[in-house]
């Protein structure tokens, strides 16, 4: 009978990870008025009132009813939501050891404030040990019809020796419907990098869905100790082929093939590691 | 009053015609109007005085059963049947315990503004438990409707048919009189949708193109052509086949309460004229209707007569009417068909001259196409010069030399105020030169071998009552940015509006509406008529416009009662994103 409650309970217990909401600025009142341009010709009708006081005061006119403060919301158009999407879960069968792996991230929020909590990571599955876990918390501001600018603090668990970051990225969606997400990070040492992803969606059929994915990440400074080098450090291409038995439940299976790249390839090879990795994936993408 | 184990499906394919002849009580819940092989709605007195209580009841669609805000137990409600110059007295009781507020608004009914029944707008809603007495003198005939105004309501069937009776008899002559009210069923829950829709644009679209249709596509057009179409669209981020936020995938389309298995059945026979009155009380989904082998003539539009129009097809938006006669001569049945704007779904029902007939239903047609062109960007090399505001806007100039001039068509001496808002997170698309579409039936439309219905063949057959100098231009943006799910009026989400929208008591003011959007918006403006700037001599009145997409169109409005009344779109998942606003009459 509860059209809405069962609902709500789901959406109340996804969330428990944050506690805090951003409040709802409205902001971005433009006025369609002012110095346009008319045609020739063009003869101006009566105006009607001007905004702000006067509104008010024209509606002085109109009696105590209409003024009257009912209490209710006609509509509902700040509605805040809260997303969950695992965009990458799967594991990586690799030449070397195979791995699995996760990109996933949470907001909450409405249409001009959100709140992100974004994760990703691998488990290395014969060393049975974590080879990357990095958490991000990051406030998102709409700041252009298609992109959100976001602020926040990441956190490396792995590798060793932990690490924290401050961040500064844009996400949206750049023309020709390609997902960019671009983030820089200061870490607590004061270096200086930057991650860039992006995804496009190739409909072989409504359902069956090919997905190739760029990543790449560049560094100002060279960091030994991660094996970081100045420059570009990699570059990651990514095919994943998905069917989507419903839009927020879609199995996939894909190729990925990552290339380290100047210092921080001459560092792996320093280091006896691989340069370049192939990995068939086989995952999960889903949302609720 | 249950059948434990039997589907109303199974009932009709079980029941023989001789079951229903003997009067076995049907056990669904439908009111008696709606009801199957019904001889119509004549037998049906106006009262002076309804008792309507809107609460959870259940439902079945196709056998699976489900939960509606109904109205006295059923979807449909009742027929409010009035008669013109009567004070009627209706009495709306909330029996939905854990709602905020629930309401009835009389939609197309003028009426003083605490009776329009919007919450916060016109009254608080009506509490849990709690039951308003909406009480008004009726001075109009026609067909219209009546359905909540609160949350997601109507969309789970808080909705109904409203028959007026002239007090002067009706303007044409008919045997047999059927309200036909199409709707859209989902066993979701509306918030549901609400959500999916918010997060993913085209959560409910499956009928994107793919890649093979850009392949078939290149094969047709030239493949320099279609990668420049593909280039054109993607710069822009906008899909040229989202037509419908919510499809078939999760809806139902309902004729009277009937699925299409369930067809709904009405009888007449040859040589009888009937009266079909068509309602959409749909919550976001526009129809195109036509009956297969019969000639329809349009007799009225949203209430009020026009001359009789013939066509073979028309297209109802959202929370329009239209009424239609048919006079089937041949002893067959026919197929009342309407498909979803969309196409990704229809509904249907029969006129049947004995129980049993049924006539073919044909298939979907194939899922239109927009083009460039209807949104006023050229094809080809000019689609990247910025007639596109998006562009434009992004980068903070409005101004390339890009005069807007009105379409010569464009009622009055100026034409729209043009909109040249600056940077705008609302505002995914400013149309620079909109155009004006009256004379087009609309997209899918018109390429059929039949006569479609456009809103230029809309001529009033009404007496005209309001002064006939314009006093006043006023232009209303229609604004979206479907990647957000964000929809307001002049690049305003309802709550970010400074204030309402200002119109004088009796002016006769011309509202310019101009849709920036990919997508046809029903616009409906409580407590006035519009009366649509068509070229007709007599302008036909309007409560609800559908306004396709890159075109301006404009209507003359008297505002003829003070106070506040809505006006939004009438696709419910849009206006409770934001396309709605107050106009305030004083």
């Amino acid at each position: 009978m509860t059209l809405k409650t069962g609902f709500m309970i789901r959406r109340a217990a996804l969330f428990l990870l944050i506690l805090c909401a951003p409040g709802l600025a409205l902001g971005q009142n433009t006025s369609s008025s002012g110095s346009s341009p008319y045609p020739a010709g063009y003869h101006k009708a009566a105006p009607g009132p001007p905004g702000g006081k006067a509104i008010r005061k024209y509606a002085d006119d109109t009696g105590p009813e209409a003024r009257k403060n009912f209490g209710a919301q006609p509509v509902h158009d700040n509605e805040m939501f809260a997303f969950f999407q695992a965009d990458r879960f799967e594991y990586q069968a690799r030449e070397g050891e195979d791995l699995m792996l996760w990109d996933v991230m949470a907001w909450v929020g409405g249409d001009y404030n959100k709140l992100y909590l974004e994760s990703e990571g691998s488990w290395l599955m014969d060393a049975e040990e974590f080879e990357e876990i990095g958490v991000e918390l990051l406030y998102g501001r709409s700041i252009d019809t298609f992109w959100d600018f976001q602020l926040g603090v990441r956190h490396d668990f792995e590798p060793d020796p932990e690490r924290s970051f401050a961040a500064v990225g844009l996400q949206g969606l750049a023309p020709y419907w390609f997902e960019v997400d671009a983030t820089a990070y200061v870490s607590e040492d004061g270096d200086v990098s930057a991650g860039l992803e992006a995804e496009y969606d190739l409909l072989i059929t409504q359902r069956l869905i090919v997905q190739p994915r760029l990543e790449t990440s560049l560094a100002v400074q060279e960091v030994e100790e991660y094996g970081v080098g100045q420059g570009f450090n990699d570059i990651t291409l990514g095919l994943r082929l998905r069917y989507e038995i419903r839009r927020e439940f879609a199995p996939y299976i894909g190729v990925s093939w990552k290339r380290k790249l100047g210092e921080a390839a001459d560092l792996a090879e320093k280091e006896g590691e691989d340069t370049d990795t192939t990995a068939f994936v086989a995952g999960i993408r889903f949302w609720f | 009053m249950k059948t434990p184990g039997l589907t109303r499906r199974s009932f009709i394919k079980g029941a023989g015609a001789g079951l229903f002849l003997a009067g076995v009580p049907l056990s669904w819940p439908l009111p008696v109007w709606a009801k199957s092989l019904d001889t119509g709605i004549n037998a049906i007195p106006p009262q002076t005085r309804y008792d309507l209580t809107i609460g959870y009841f259940p439902i079945r669609i196709d056998g699976k059963k489900g939960t509606s805000t109904g109205i006295n137990g059923s979807v449909p409600g009742p027929l409010v049947r009035l008669r013109e110059g009567d004070d009627v007295v209706l009495n709306v009781t909330n029996d939905l315990h854990d709602t905020a507020h629930s309401s009835i608004h009389w939609h197309g009914i003028l009426v003083p503004f605490p009776m329009d029944g919007v919450p916060g707008i016109n009254f608080a809603g009506i509490g849990p438990g709690e039951t308003y007495q909406y009480r008004y003198h009726v001075r109009q005939a026609g067909t219209y409707w009546y359905h909540s105004h609160s949350r997601f309501q109507e969309q789970t069937g808080a909705y109904g048919p409203l028959v007026i009776d002239p007090k002067d008899g009706e303007p044409f002559e008919y045997d047999r009189d059927f309200p036909v009210v199409l709707s859209d069923w989902s066993f979701e829950d509306p918030e549901a949708i609400f959500r999916h829709i918010n997060l993913e644009g085209h959560y409910y679209n499956y009928q994107r193109r793919t890649v093979g249709d850009f392949f078939r596509d290149a094969d047709k057009h030239g493949f320099g052509n279609t990668l420049a179409d593909r280039m054109a669209w993607g710069k822009m981020r906008m899909s040229p086949v989202d037509l419908a936020d919510v499809t078939a995938y999760t809806y139902t389309y309902l004729m009277n309460g009937h699925s299409p298995a369930m067809n709904w059945t009405a009888k007449f026979a040859p040589g009888e004229t009937i009266r079909l009155r068509f309602i959409n009380a749909a919550a976001t989904t526009n129809f195109d209707v036509r009956i297969p082998g019969l000639d329809m003539e349009v007799v009225m539009a949203d209430g009020k007569a026009v001359e009789p129009v013939p066509v073979h097809e028309f297209r109802i938006g959202v929370a329009e009417t239209y009424d239609v006669l048919v006079r089937p001569q041949k002893n067959r049945a026919f197929t009342i068909f309407a498909e979803s704007l969309g196409r990704s779904g229809y509904t249907r029902g029969t006129l049947t001259p004995a129980a049993g007939m049924e006539a073919e239903v044909p298939a979907l047609r194939p899922r239109p196409v927009r083009k460039l062109e209807d949104i006023g960007m050229a094809m080809m090399s000019g689609s990247s010069s910025g007639q596109m505001g998006a562009n434009n806007m992004q980068h903070g100039h409005t101004d390339n030399g890009n005069r807007p001039k009105p379409d010569p068509d464009v009622p009055g001496p100026n034409g729209p105020k043009p909109f040249m808002p600056e940077k705008n997170i609302n505002v995914a698309m400013v149309v620079h030169n909109p155009r004006y579409r009256l004379n087009e039936p609309g997209l899918g439309l018109g390429k059929d071998d039949w006569r479609v219905l456009v809103y230029e063949d809309l001529v009033s057959a009404e007496p005209h009552p309001y002064k006939h100098t314009v006093d006043r231009e006023m232009t209303i943006n229609i604004t979206a940015n479907m990647e957000r799910y964000m929809f307001s009026f002049d690049g305003m989400k309802f709550t970010e509006h400074p204030g309402p929208y200002l119109f004088r008591h009796n002016e006769r003011l011309r509202l310019f509406l101009v849709n920036h959007t990919m997508m046809d918006h029903p616009i409906h403006l409580h407590g006035m008529w519009m009366q649509l700037e068509n070229g007709a001599e007599k302008l036909p009145f309007k409560h609800t416009i559908l306004t396709k997409p890159g075109e301006v169109l404009s209507a003359l409005i008297t505002p003829i009662e003070k106070g506040d009344w809505a006006f939004h779109c009438h696709l419910l998942y849009h206006m409770e994103a934001g396309m709605f606003q107050v106009v305030r009459v004083a």
